[in-house]
C-alpha cells in the first residue's frame, strides 16, 4: 500500500529524513519508535505534503500512485490520513460543517456524490459513539475548548469519518489519561484493523501499542530506520532504551 | 449632536489613515447621519450589510439601562467608510460586531465612536477586517470616558487579516479616560492566516482555495457570535461570507 524508497527531505534547509525506506502491506500496523529529533514527526509531514517539508531524494508510492507527485488535499482523497499531534484549533467553524465540507470535497475528487446533510450526521454520530464523544461537541467549534485527550479522540472521530486507507497516527497517545488511551486504542482498532486498511503508529512508548498491537515495530534515529523487528522489539526498547539499541544495530 | 451633512474626511482630520487622496476626491455627495434613540429600558438593534459605495453614518443614543446592538458587514465596493456615533447613557448596554473586506482596489473604513457619559454602562466590540490584493481598511475606534463614567466596561476587540503582501489593515484603538472606576480592554492583531490551520484543513481533504474560504468565514464569523437572532446572524455571516469569497 505505502512503500517509501531512500526518502531524504528537509525542513528550512536542515536534513532531516536521510534516506528513509519502509513498506507497509494493506492489513498491517507498524509502529514506529525514536528518540526525540529523530524525524518521526518530519516523517509524517512530509507524507502528509506539509509546506515547508522538502524532498530533496526519494520516492514513495501510495495505493498505486506516486504521492509525492500530490497536492495535500488529493493525498487525503486517494485516502491517507495524518492524525496531528497538535491538533489545531479552528474557531467559527463546527466539527460538522468542517467535517462534511471535508469529506464532501473528498467524495468530489474521486467522483462520488456529496453525502446528505442527515446522512453526514448519522455517519457523525455512529463514528462519535465508537469513541465515546457527545455529539454536542461534534456541533462545537474545531478543537476550540477542548482538553488534550478530547482532541485526540476527535482525531479518530475524524478519522472514522473519513475511512482512510491508511492511518499515520502522530503521538495519538500523548497527552492522554489511561482511560483515553485505552478508548483510543479501541477506536483505532475498531476503525482501522481491516485486511484492506493500514496504520503507521508514531509513538514514545510502549503503552499504546499494548490496545493496538503492531505487526511490525520499526526504530527511527537520525532520519534512518535502523533496525526493525517485531512487536517484542518495541518491549526491548523499553527495557534498554533507543540508544542502546540504536547503537547495537549500528554494530 | 445636530442632523447635518458632515464633513467630508480629510487625511488632516484623520492622520491614522492613508487612504489615498484621490478617493476622497471622487466622494461625491457627503450623507446626514442616521439618528437613532433608544428608549430607557428598551432595547433596539440594527443589522446592515453595506455593499453599496460611499459614507453610512449613525448617531446612536442608547437611553438609560437600555440594550442596544448593531451588527454590520461591510462587503467592499470602491470606497466604504461606517461611521458611528454612540451614547451610552447610565447603565446602558452596546453590543456591536461588524466585518469589513476590502478586495483589490477597494478601501473601506470604520469609525467609531462610543461615548459613556453616565456611570455603569457596558460597550462590547468585536471588528473582523479583511484585506486582499492590493485592498486597504482602516479602522478607528475611539472609546471616551466621561469623569462620571464610573463602573464603566468597555471592550474593544479589533484582529485583521492580510491576504497578500500588497494588503494593507491600520487600525488604531484610541481610549481617553476621565474616570478612575472603570474597565477599559482594548485588543488589536493583524496577521497573515495560520499556516498550521491552512494545513489541517488540507489534509483532511478540502483543496488550497476552499481552506482558505473556509478559515476566511470562521474569522469573520466571531464578528457576530453575539447576535441575538440566529436568522439574523445566519443573514450577516452569509453576507459576509460571499464577500470573503469575492475578495479571496
Amino acid at each position: 500500500m505505502l512503500k517509501i524508497e531512500n526518502l531524504h527531505a528537509t525542513v528550512a534547509e536542515k536534513p532531516i529524513l536521510k534516506g528513509l525506506s519502509l513498506a507497509i502491506n494493506a492489513g498491517e500496523v507498524h509502529a514506529i519508535m525514536g528518540p526525540n529529533g529523530a524525524g518521526k514527526s518530519t516523517l509524517g509531514y512530509t507524507l502528509g505534503g506539509r509546506p515547508g517539508y522538502d524532498v530533496t531524494d526519494g520516492s514513495v508510492q501510495f495505493a498505486g500512485q506516486d504521492l509525492l507527485a500530490l497536492d495535500p488535499h488529493e493525498r487525503a482523497a486517494a485516502g491517507l490520513f495524518l492524525g496531528f499531534q497538535y491538533p489545531v484549533e479552528i474557531p467559527g467553524v463546527s466539527n460538522v460543517q468542517f467535517l462534511r465540507e471535508a469529506l464532501n470535497a473528498q467524495r468530489k475528487s474521486r467522483g462520488q456524490e456529496p453525502l446528505s446533510g442527515g446522512d453526514f450526521l448519522k455517519l457523525a454520530r455512529e463514528k462519535a459513539g465508537l469513541l465515546r464523544m457527545d455529539m454536542d461537541m461534534l456541533k462545537r467549534p474545531v478543537n476550540v475548548g477542548f482538553s488534550g485527550g478530547e482532541k485526540k479522540r476527535n482525531e479518530m472521530v475524524q478519522m472514522g469519518i473519513l475511512d482512510p486507507k491508511l492511518a499515520i497516527l502522530d503521538e495519538t497517545d500523548s497527552g492522554l489519561d489511561i482511560d483515553a488511551l485505552r478508548i483510543v486504542g479501541e477506536g483505532i482498532n475498531a476503525i482501522m484493523r481491516a485486511p484492506d486498511k493500514a496504520v503507521l503508529l508514531i509513538t514514545h512508548y510502549q503503552r499504546l501499542l499494548d490496545y493496538v498491537k503492531p505487526d511490525f515495530v520499526h526504530v527511527l534515529a537520525a532520519g534512518r530506520i535502523v533496525k526493525s523487528g517485531g512487536p517484542d522489539l518495541a518491549l526491548q526498547l523499553e527495557e534498554e532504551g533507543y540508544e542502546a539499541v540504536a547503537q547495537e544495530a549500528a554494530a | 449632536m445636530n442632523a447635518q451633512a458632515l464633513a467630508r474626511p480629510t487625511r488632516r482630520d484623520e492622520p491614522w489613515r492613508y487612504t489615498p487622496p484621490a478617493v476622497l476626491d471622487a466622494l461625491a455627495a457627503v450623507p446626514v447621519a442616521e439618528q437613532v434613540s433608544i428608549a430607557p429600558g428598551g432595547h433596539g438593534a440594527i443589522h446592515r450589510t453595506i455593499s453599496g459605495e460611499g459614507i453610512v453614518s449613525h448617531e446612536i443614543t442608547v437611553g438609560a439601562g437600555a440594550q442596544g446592538e448593531g451588527f454590520f458587514a461591510l462587503t467592499g465596493a470602491g470606497y466604504q467608510r461606517l461611521e458611528l456615533d454612540v451614547t451610552l447613557e447610565q447603565g446602558a448596554q452596546w453590543t456591536f460586531g461588524c466585518v469589513v473586506a476590502a478586495g483589490a482596489g477597494q478601501v473601506a473604513e470604520l469609525v467609531t465612536r462610543i461615548r459613556h457619559v453616565a456611570p455603569g454602562a457596558s460597550s462590547s466590540q468585536v471588528v473582523r477586517a479583511v484585506a486582499s490584493g492590493d485592498g486597504m481598511v482602516n479602522v478607528l475606534g475611539r472609546i471616551d470616558v466621561a469623569q462620571d463614567a464610573q463602573g464603566t466596561d468597555a471592550a474593544l476587540g479589533i484582529k485583521g487579516l492580510l491576504q497578500g503582501r500588497q494588503a494593507t489593515i491600520n487600525a488604531k484603538p484610541e481610549l481617553e479616560i476621565y474616570a478612575d472606576d472603570v474597565k477599559c480592554a482594548h485588543g488589536c492583531a493583524i496577521g497573515q492566516m495560520d499556516p498550521q490551520a491552512l494545513f489541517y484543513a488540507q489534509q483532511r481533504g478540502l483543496p488550497l482555495d476552499a481552506a482558505r474560504v473556509l478559515l476566511m468565514q470562521a474569522f469573520a464569523a466571531e464578528a457576530f457570535l453575539a447576535v441575538a437572532d440566529p436568522a439574523v446572524r445566519e443573514g450577516l455571516e452569509l453576507a459576509a461570507a460571499a464577500a470573503l469569497q469575492g475578495v479571496s
